[in-house]
C-alpha cells in the first residue's frame, strides 16, 4: 500500500483521519508511467475508507473515488485549494469505469463503506459526489433508500471538478461526455502493447521457425530471412497496437477490424517497395495476408479500451471479423510455406 | 473534433416513453447524450451514441429502460466463449478518463 500522500491526520469524532497532500511527487508521476506501461498494475493502490484534503470540517464535499492509486492521485490533484472528504471504496486496485462495470465500484461497496466510516457523523449535510463513470455501478435511488445520502454524479474528467462546484454542483454538457481524444487515446497505448506481447512472441516465434524451411543453404540465408520475417512481424503489431489506435478516427470505416485491416494493407504495400515481404509472388502475397490478419485482430481488441464500442456491436463485427483473420492467417502461413519450397 | 460513433443500429437500448417520470438521471448518467428531456419524459436522440454500459438503466428509478449491458471488448468476448460464460474484461486498461 502507498503512503507517501498522506501528510498527517486530523481529528474527528475521536478518529485520526488521515489527511492527504493535493500536491504529486516525483514518485507518483514515476508510478503513474510505468504503471501505464504495465509495471506493478495489479498492485498500484491505495488504502480504502475515508481521508481528509485540506482543512474539511462537517460541511465539507464528499469525493468518492477508488483505490486505484491512478484514480486517487488525479482526484486529490484536482481538490487543490477545496477541503473536503475522500471516500475510497475497495474496487480491488481498478480504476472507477472497469470496475463500475464489473461492480465493484457499486452500490453494495458504497453504501458499506458510507456505513463504515459512519459518515453521517463526519458531515452534517447529505450531498457526496460520485464520479460520472462510476454510475455505471452506483445506483443513486438505492444509495439514497439505504444511507439516506444523495449522489450528485461529477464530471467525467477529475479536471473540472472545480467548475462542477462552482456551478452549484452541476455539471454542464461537456462535463458529462466522454471523449476519445488523441492524448487519451495515447495514455492506452503503452499498456495494450505490452499486454499483447505473448501474441507477439508467438507470432515471432513461428515466423522465424517457418524461415528455416526451404531450399536456401542453411544457416547463413534462412536466419537473415527469419529476422527480416520477424521484423516484418514487429512492424504488424505496432501497425495494430500503436498506428491504428492513434489515428483512429481518421481512418475510415467504422469497425475496428477494417480500420486495422487497413493499415495492416498499408504496413505490407510499404514493406514491398522496401523489399522486404519476400523472394516470390507467393511470400508477397502470404505477407499481406498475414499482416493485415495481424493488425486487425490486434485492432479489434483496442475496442476494449475505446470510451464508445458497445458490446452488441463488438460482438456484430466479430462475427465477420474472426473468421476473416483465421482465413487470412493460415492462407498466409500456407503460402508461405509454399513460397519456400518451390 | 468529430463525434466518434461506432456501428449503426445495434444497440439493444429501450426507453419506454409512459413509465418516465421525467426524473432526468438518464441524462445525468449518459456519457454519450444518448437522452434529450423535453415535455417532462426523456426521449432517445442519439440512440447510435449508446455504448451500452447500462448507467442509465440502473439509475432510472421506474425502469423505463432497459439496455443489455456489458463491457464491448473482443478480448473479453473472446474470453467468455472460450470459457462458455458471459464477457468479461480483464480491464488491463487503465482509463485515463477515469477520476
Ligand atoms: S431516469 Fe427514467 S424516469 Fe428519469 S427521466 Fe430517465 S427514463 Fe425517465
Ligand atoms: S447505456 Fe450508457 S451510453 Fe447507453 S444510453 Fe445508457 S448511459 Fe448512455
Amino acid at each position: 500500500m502507498r503512503t507517501n500522500f498522506i501528510h498527517g491526520s486530523i481529528q474527528n469524532n475521536g478518529l485520526a483521519v488521515p489527511l492527504v497532500t493535493d500536491r504529486l511527487e516525483i514518485k507518483d508521476y514515476l508510478g503513474s508511467f510505468m504503471v501505464r506501461w504495465g509495471i506493478n498494475r495489479g498492485n498500484y493502490m491505495v488504502n480504502t475508507g475515508l481521508f481528509a484534503i485540506g482543512n474539511p470540517d462537517s460541511s465539507s464535499d464528499v469525493f468518492v473515488s477508488a483505490n486505484y492509486k491512478l484514480s486517487f492521485d488525479s482526484l486529490r490533484k484536482n481538490l487543490a485549494g477545496i477541503n473536503g472528504w475522500i471516500l475510497v471504496l475497495d474496487t480491488k486496485g481498478v480504476n472507477v469505469w472497469c470496475a463500475a462495470g464489473k461492480g465493484t465500484f457499486g452500490t453494495k461497496e458504497l453504501v458499506r463503506q458510507i456505513k463504515n466510516v459512519s459518515l453521517d457523523k463526519i458531515v452534517i449535510h447529505r450531498r457526496i459526489i460520485v464520479p460520472q463513470l462510476g454510475a455505471t455501478g452506483v445506483a443513486a435511488h438505492i444509495v439514497k433508500e439505504e444511507t439516506g445520502f444523495n449522489v450528485h454524479y461529477g464530471p467525467v474528467r477529475a479536471d473540472d471538478i472545480n467548475d462542477f462546484i462552482a456551478a452549484g454542483y452541476r455539471a454542464t454538457k461537456e462535463m458529462r461526455k466522454i471523449t476519445f481524444k488523441f492524448s487519451e487515446r495515447g495514455k492506452l497505448i503503452p499498456n495494450d502493447f505490452v499486454y499483447g506481447k505473448f501474441y507477439l512472441f508467438g507470432a515471432l516465434a513461428v515466423v522465424f521457425l517457418l524461415s528455416l524451411i526451404g531450399k536456401h543453404d542453411f544457416p547463413g540465408y534462412s536466419l537473415n530471412d527469419g529476422f527480416k520475417a520477424m521484423f516484418n512481424i514487429f512492424l504488424g503489431y505496432c501497425s495494430g497496437v500503436v498506428v491504428t489506435p492513434a489515428i483512429l478516427p481518421f481512418i475510415p470505416f467504422r469497425r475496428f477490424a477494417v480500420k486495422g485491416f487497413i493499415t495492416g494493407i498499408v504496413l505490407s504495400i510499404i514493406l514491398l517497395f522496401l523489399n522486404l515481404t519476400g523472394e516470390n509472388l507467393l511470400e508477397n502475397i502470404s505477407w499481406f495476408l498475414l499482416l493485415s490478419a495481424i493488425s486487425s485482430f490486434l485492432a479489434m481488441n483496442f475496442t476494449g479500451s475505446s470510451t464508445y464500442t458497445s458490446l452488441s456491436g463488438v460482438k456484430k463485427e466479430m462475427k465477420t471479423a474472426v473468421p476473416l483473420q483465421i482465413i487470412f492467417a493460415a492462407a498466409g502461413i500456407i503460402l508461405m510455406i509454399l513460397g519456400k519450397i518451390f | 473534433m468529430k463525434e466518434l460513433v461506432y456501428l449503426p443500429d445495434v444497440v439493444t437500448l429501450e426507453l419506454c416513453e409512459s413509465t418516465c417520470n421525467g426524473c432526468g438521471m438518464c441524462v445525468k448518467v449518459c456519457p454519450h447524450e444518448v437522452f434529450e428531456l423535453s415535455g417532462k419524459k426523456a426521449h432517445i436522440i442519439n440512440r447510435d451514441y449508446c455504448m451500452e454500459c447500462g448507467a442509465c438503466a440502473l439509475n432510472c428509478q421506474v425502469k423505463a429502460i432497459s439496455v443489455k449491458s456489458g463491457v464491448g471488448c473482443a478480448a473479453g468476448i473472446i474470453s467468455g466463449i472460450l470459457s462458455n460464460s458471459e464477457p468479461t474484461c480483464g480491464c488491463s486498461q487503465s482509463n485515463s478518463t477515469c477520476c
